[in-house]
């Protein structure tokens, strides 16, 4: 990534998001939205899919965006968003419309892993230069916890709960960013809310390169009613994620992967904080056994031997 | 009239239907095209590749990965303030149905070409109106063409009523499948300029501008859900006024003769059938010939603008018609009729207070034969029926072995 | 608000007014506030910066605290808009910021 932010003095004083939208008090995607924004500037036309970031922003009379906005549906953001950045181009070029405005998508993990998947691949195929931010707070939260693809193996969500035959999310978390990877688009990333710099500077990187084809962000941010934690620790726990090794922050950029710090220390799995500290603070995980953690910890230890060897392959 | 329309006619050309909805875009300086191929649509969107390739259309083309992304892709395109164009049929036209309802409520200028075909299940790619008449809750301005030179003109006629700052609601023109977009018919293509001096750009409709920052697609809770749709259900009603007008500058620019409804032979007419699209209304004018040979005094009411209904236009050319029959290429089932615009049809006369017999036919479905005999045969029942003042209390299918 | 008819909105239930959501006071939905101890901050933006809001405002404004110590930034809770999460409370790393119950606090 290039560097835009180096501290966090650098970070840019202006809003153009919130206060007053409906988001629960602690709303990881908030935050995630907010520097998504700060880090984006005035000259963006954000379009964003249904759910937690549409309902409590837009409901109407009141918007808590200062830049424009549009929202479709929920499964049509990247779709949407395709016709906007041509009508930009054919607008542009017929000396209608003078603008060097460029494009975001934001959508959850709902509208995206699962309902949104086919917008976006075709999105991707057809080269828009279009940034899609994805902010992963993993279940359908806006609907009130219900469990999508993003969704963690054995967490608590309400369409996967826990009970004595079936105890949480049966299968695994999809691995989004290898799905956008394969379509081999200029610039994907992984992002977390307690790193808003690294996140700033990922925004405004995958926003250059848009010149070139699509970009990819995928933000985890936490929720306290879906994670089941109190709402003071969202950042606490963001950083968690990254520091165990659960979400490791990496970029692929222009098909080289490369690791963010502190994630760059995590391949030596020494280094990395032990995944109990990740899942303890977390109600949608109190049901674990031993079994259950040893299981995890095997899973993010195969996810980051496939990390390794794709670094290998592509570092 | 003939010195009108030499001046402004660049060419005559034999064209499908689908291809003169091609022509009427390239013609009208359409800047956003988004489509999935769907038959008996694809050879629309063809055609229209054909232009961008080779940069007779300046355009952007974006070929979708599905009807729900087309009709998204313009949508978004409409926002940012671009004159947009998409075509789809059946399965496509359920596919995007959500979005449908959305591009209305959101007040947006879209332009949809529909060649009509029958729903699946079973699938069938042939036409019929199955499709259109499913959308006509979805709050868009509804044409129903009847030859490849009306959908040419009817496209151009869509964009103008579309942006208008009157109406800002989205155009669908439908036409049969197969029948009519598969099939060559003369077609007389206008000089661009006369086509883009009647469509003028609305620039002050509101759009997707950092310099003017809104929102557009709101969450609205019960207390302002009604009369933001509301508003969408006036402009859809007013916008007949407006049709209305565009039909008036249309015809008088282009020396055509368009109007809501077209009456054939229904002055004097004892027996009208309601008809609408290529074939059924063909079929009908020309069994209406044959019966007043036969000493019927036969008519024919083709319903051209559908959506908004035009409850006046077609009361006044049938009100004094001893029996009517209407002729429905779509199904309802389980309504109390099963024919859409039957049901249309008959609220339009109980509305203004006319007690009249009106029978439902369904034919043509999933492009079932439609021969002008049996045309020529419902005007003789028709004409039984007001002998015996005894007439059908249920739809009657024609067509159908049974 | 409720008098405005269908004919007084804009179309579309477009919202033409930028931001107008920060005329939404969800400051009445905290139970605890965070209060700053302006003589312990050391102007570090942690706070300001993790707030999902933002309820924190970075104001241009001097301070001395009463150890002697210069600023030229003062950092100011929006209680207008602050719900209470205690994100900033939970992070600030020299403990500056205090949630003290709304009620009976």
């Amino acid at each position: 990534m290039k560097v835009y932010f180096r501290t966090i003095k650098d970070l840019p004083v202006e809003e153009h998001f919130g206060p007053g939208q409906l988001t629960c008090a602690g709303c990881g995607p908030s935050i995630a939205i907010r520097w998504l924004i700060k880090a984006a500037g005035s000259d963006i036309i954000v379009v964003n899919a249904t759910g937690c970031m549409e309902v409590t922003t837009t409901s109407y009379p009141y918007t808590a965006w200062s830049i424009p906005y549009l929202h479709v549906a929920f499964e049509n953001a990247a779709a949407a968003a395709s016709g906007v950045e041509s009508a930009l181009k054919a607008l542009g070029r017929k000396g209608i419309l003078d603008t060097k405005a460029k494009v975001m998508v934001i959508a959850g993990d709902g509208g995206t892993y699962d309902i949104g998947l086919q917008s976006l691949s075709g999105m991707l195929e057809r080269g828009h230069g279009v940034l899609y931010v994805l902010y992963d707070n993993e279940a359908y939260m806006n609907t009130g916890i219900q469990r999508s693809g993003g969704t963690p193996h054995f967490a608590w969500t309400t369409t996967s709960p826990v009970g004595s035959k079936l105890r949480g999310k049966v299968q695994r978390k999809k691995d989004i960013m290898s799905i956008v990877i394969g379509h081999h688009i200029p610039y994907a990333a992984t992002a977390n809310i307690a790193y808003p710099i690294d996140l700033a500077n990922k925004v405004k990187t995958a926003l250059d390169y848009l010149d070139e084809g699509p970009a990819f962000i995928h933000v985890l941010a936490p929720c306290p009613p879906g994670w089941r934690y109190p709402e003071e620790m969202t950042v606490e726990i963001a950083r968690l994620a990254t520091e165990t090794g659960y979400f490791p922050l990496y970029e692929w950029d222009h098909g080289r992967i490369r690791l963010n710090p502190p994630s760059n220390t995590h391949l030596d799995k020494s280094r990395r904080k032990p995944i109990i500290e990740y899942l303890k603070r977390q109600g949608r995980f109190s049901h674990l056994t031993e079994d259950d953690i040893k299981e995890i910890e095997k899973e993010i230890d195969e996810y980051w031997d496939y990390l390794a060897r794709l670094i290998k392959a592509f570092g | 009239m003939l010195g009108i329309r030499e001046e402004i006619v660049k060419e005559r050309l034999g064209l499908t239907s689908n291809y003169a909805a091609a022509y009427a875009v390239k013609t009208v300086d359409v800047d956003v095209i988004a489509a999935y191929p769907i038959t008996p649509q694809t050879t629309i969107i063809e055609k229209l590749a054909e232009f961008v390739a080779n940069g007779e259309l300046d355009a952007e083309y974006i070929p979708v990965e599905s009807e729900h992304s087309a009709l998204s892709a313009v949508v978004g395109a409409s926002a940012a303030g671009a004159r947009v164009f998409t075509a789809t049929a059946a399965q496509g036209l359920e596919f995007m149905h959500e979005v449908l309802h959305i591009t209305s409520g959101l007040r947006l200028p879209v332009v949809m070409a529909v060649p009509g075909r029958a729903l699946s299940a079973p699938i069938s790619i042939h036409g019929d109106y199955q499709d259109i008449m499913n959308a006509r809750d979805a709050g868009w301005i509804m044409i129903i063409a009847s030859s490849a030179q009306e959908v040419y003109d009817s496209i151009i006629m869509a964009y103008r009523i579309a942006e208008d700052q009157r109406v800002l609601l989205p155009v669908m023109v439908s036409y049969d499948g197969f029948l009519m977009s598969h099939t060559t018919e003369p077609v007389e293509l206008y000089h661009e300029e006369y086509v883009r001096k009647f469509t003028p750009r609305n620039l002050s409709r509101y759009r997707l501008d950092p310099r003017k920052p809104i929102t557009i697609g709101v969450i609205a809770s019960p207390d302002w859900y009604y009369e933001i749709k509301y508003q969408a259900v006036h402009a859809l009603r007013e916008s007949k006024q407006v049709i209305k007008e565009v039909h008036e500058e249309f015809n008088k620019a282009f020396s055509t003769n368009y109007d809501l409804v077209e009456k054939y032979m229904v002055d004097d007419a004892d027996y009208v059938l309601i008809t609408y699209g290529g074939a059924s209304s063909g079929n009908a004018k020309e069994a209406a010939r044959r019966a007043r040979e036969r000493g019927l005094r036969a008519g024919v009411v083709r319903i051209r603008l559908f959506r908004p209904f035009p409850t006046d236009e077609l009361v006044n050319a049938v009100k004094d018609a001893k029996i009517v029959a209407v002729v429905d290429r779509a199904l309802t089932p389980g309504d109390v009729y099963e024919g859409p615009v039957f049901s249309d049809v008959v609220s339009a006369l109980y509305s203004r207070n006319i007690e009249k017999p009106v029978i439902s036919v369904v034919h043509g479905i999933s492009q079932r034969t439609m021969l002008a005999d049996d045309f020529y045969n419902l005007y003789k029942m028709l004409d039984e029926h007001a002998k015996t003042g005894e007439y059908p209390r249920s739809t009657v299918f024609l067509g159908l072995r049974s | 608000m409720m008098r405005l008819t269908w004919r007084d909105l804009p179309i579309g239930g477009f919202v033409i007014e930028p931001g107008n959501a920060r005329n939404n006071l969800t400051g009445t939905w905290r139970t605890e506030r965070p209060v700053i101890d302006q003589d312990a901050c050391i102007r570090c933006r942690i706070c300001w910066m993790y707030c999902p809001e933002p309820a924190i405002l970075e104001l241009n404004k001097p301070y001395t605290t009463r150890g002697g110590k210069k600023y030229d930034m003062t950092y100011e809770i929006d209680y207008d808009h602050c719900k209470g999460c205690g994100i900033c409370a939970h992070e600030c790393p020299v403990k500056a910021i205090k949630m003290v119950p709304e009620v009976g606090g």
